[in-house]
């Protein structure tokens, strides 16, 4: 029953445990992460073209209010609970309220292979989700400094690699199509799950690194890895409830509540706020939210998001 | 021939401030760069570059002593502090020594 990425990425784990020498290339990775980005972008624009834009206006209003909320929630039980500083809480927190490419794009082979409907704008919620966090980390570390250099923020998070991406993925899926698209379908949908494959067997090879640091941080930073994902998703699936989604909906809204960033926000938390250890906040959202989210945490949020369903009668 | 010795300022570093710190090369002076990757390990860990936010670069300027050790201190006192970061400068004989 385990889909078979799912088990490229334990691989990857183990043998990045095992201090093989294992290694994707580094311009494979990029590559192989190019490709999912434009996939899912391209994916969720053909299904956009499909719907007036206007109607989508207030739950994308929704969605970032979500990405405001879930930072403010993570900072106070990482500063008073956990007894982090406050630029490593601020920082962490921006990980957790941001969301994470690859157990996204694994959540949507999980629902591709189990024929499971979810509403086409998810690729834009991830946009709209991945941005506010980031912003809100860095006001709560440093205030509404005049240190802070905003142009060169705002430059680093909405032109980051994954965000352009995306970005740029959706608008040739609008523009183009689905016909259109048949041309170049061979490539990027139809190998989409061997690209995944590939991405997260890399993906395990990295995480394997970050685990060995956990061990310096002590066991809060285990619980708070695994607990904040959770709890992330019940207001995930909840808002998805309320936005009247379905169940497949749902689901993936509090999937991608419950995932943290590491790559758009370690980069632009590194230039803005470089008090803050980048290694706690790593280890943290690639050593521990990462393989759980895509092991353990998917099906679980599939289940909230019936639950919820179920519960509300939505 | 004293013209053609120069200095080549080494500048090994956390691959997320490339954009930056060529920004701040630029405005005090230098006539260019060079960019490469690097691997290593030093007293903030070991820097694998296994993709990208752990990746280190390393940026080597040809330039006057003056505008060299300008650009030193400069980067010692932003960014000694909080990245991974590392200096050294020696004597070059250069070619052509108008280019710099």
């Amino acid at each position: 029953m385990i889909d078979p990425v799912i088990l490229f990425f334990i691989f990857g784990l183990s043998a990045g445990l095992l201090r093989s020498e294992l290694r994707l290339p580094p311009a494979i990775y990029d590559l192989v992460s190019i490709m999912l980005l434009l996939t899912i972008g391209m994916k969720g624009g053909i299904e956009l073209a499909k719907q007036p834009f206007l109607e989508l206006l207030p739950q994308m209003l929704v969605v970032i209010a979500l990405g405001i909320v879930l930072p403010l929630i993570a900072f106070p039980l990482l500063r008073y609970l956990g007894r982090f500083s406050r630029v490593d809480a601020a920082s962490i927190a921006a990980h957790y309220g941001s969301v994470s490419m690859g157990t996204f794009a694994v959540a949507v082979a999980y629902m591709s292979a189990r024929g499971i409907y979810y509403e086409e704008q998810m690729p834009l919620f991830v946009v709209m989700l991945e941005i506010p966090a980031i912003l809100v980390g860095i006001v709560i570390a440093k205030g509404f400094s005049k240190q802070t250099n905003w142009a060169q923020v705002g430059h680093e998070v909405l032109l980051g690699k994954s965000i352009i991406l995306m970005i740029g993925g959706l608008l040739i899926g609008w523009i183009a199509g689905e016909e259109q698209l048949a041309s170049i379908k061979p490539l990027f949908f139809d190998l989409f799950k061997g690209i995944l494959a590939l991405f997260l067997l890399e993906m395990g090879l990295i995480t394997s690194k970050h685990v060995g640091s956990l061990k310096k941080y002590g066991p809060f930073l285990i619980v708070f890895g695994i607990s904040m994902p959770m709890l992330s998703a019940v207001l995930g699936a909840s808002t998805g409830c309320l936005l009247g989604f379905s169940v497949g909906g749902t689901a993936m809204l509090a999937i991608l509540a419950a995932s943290a960033s590491y790559i758009a926000v370690p980069a632009a938390m590194r230039i803005s706020v470089p008090e803050a250890n980048p290694t706690l906040s790593l280890a943290a959202s690639l050593g521990i939210t990462f393989p759980f989210n895509v092991v353990i945490g998917i099906p679980i949020y599939y289940a909230m998001a019936e639950y919820i369903h179920a519960f509300f009668g939505a | 021939m004293s013209d053609n010795i120069k200095k080549l300022l080494t500048i090994v570093t956390e691959a997320a401030l490339e954009n930056i710190l060529i920004k701040d090369i630029e405005r005090l002076g230098a006539q260019g760069y060079t960019i490469t990757d690097a691997r290593g390990k030093g007293g903030r860990g070991s820097r694998s570059a296994a993709w990208d936010a752990s990746g280190n670069i390393r940026i080597e300027v040809v330039s006057d002593a003056a505008i060299a050790s300008q650009i030193a201190s400069h980067l010692k006192e932003t960014y000694y502090d909080n990245y991974a970061m590392i200096l050294f400068m020696s004597d070059v004989e250069v070619i052509r020594p108008g280019k710099f």
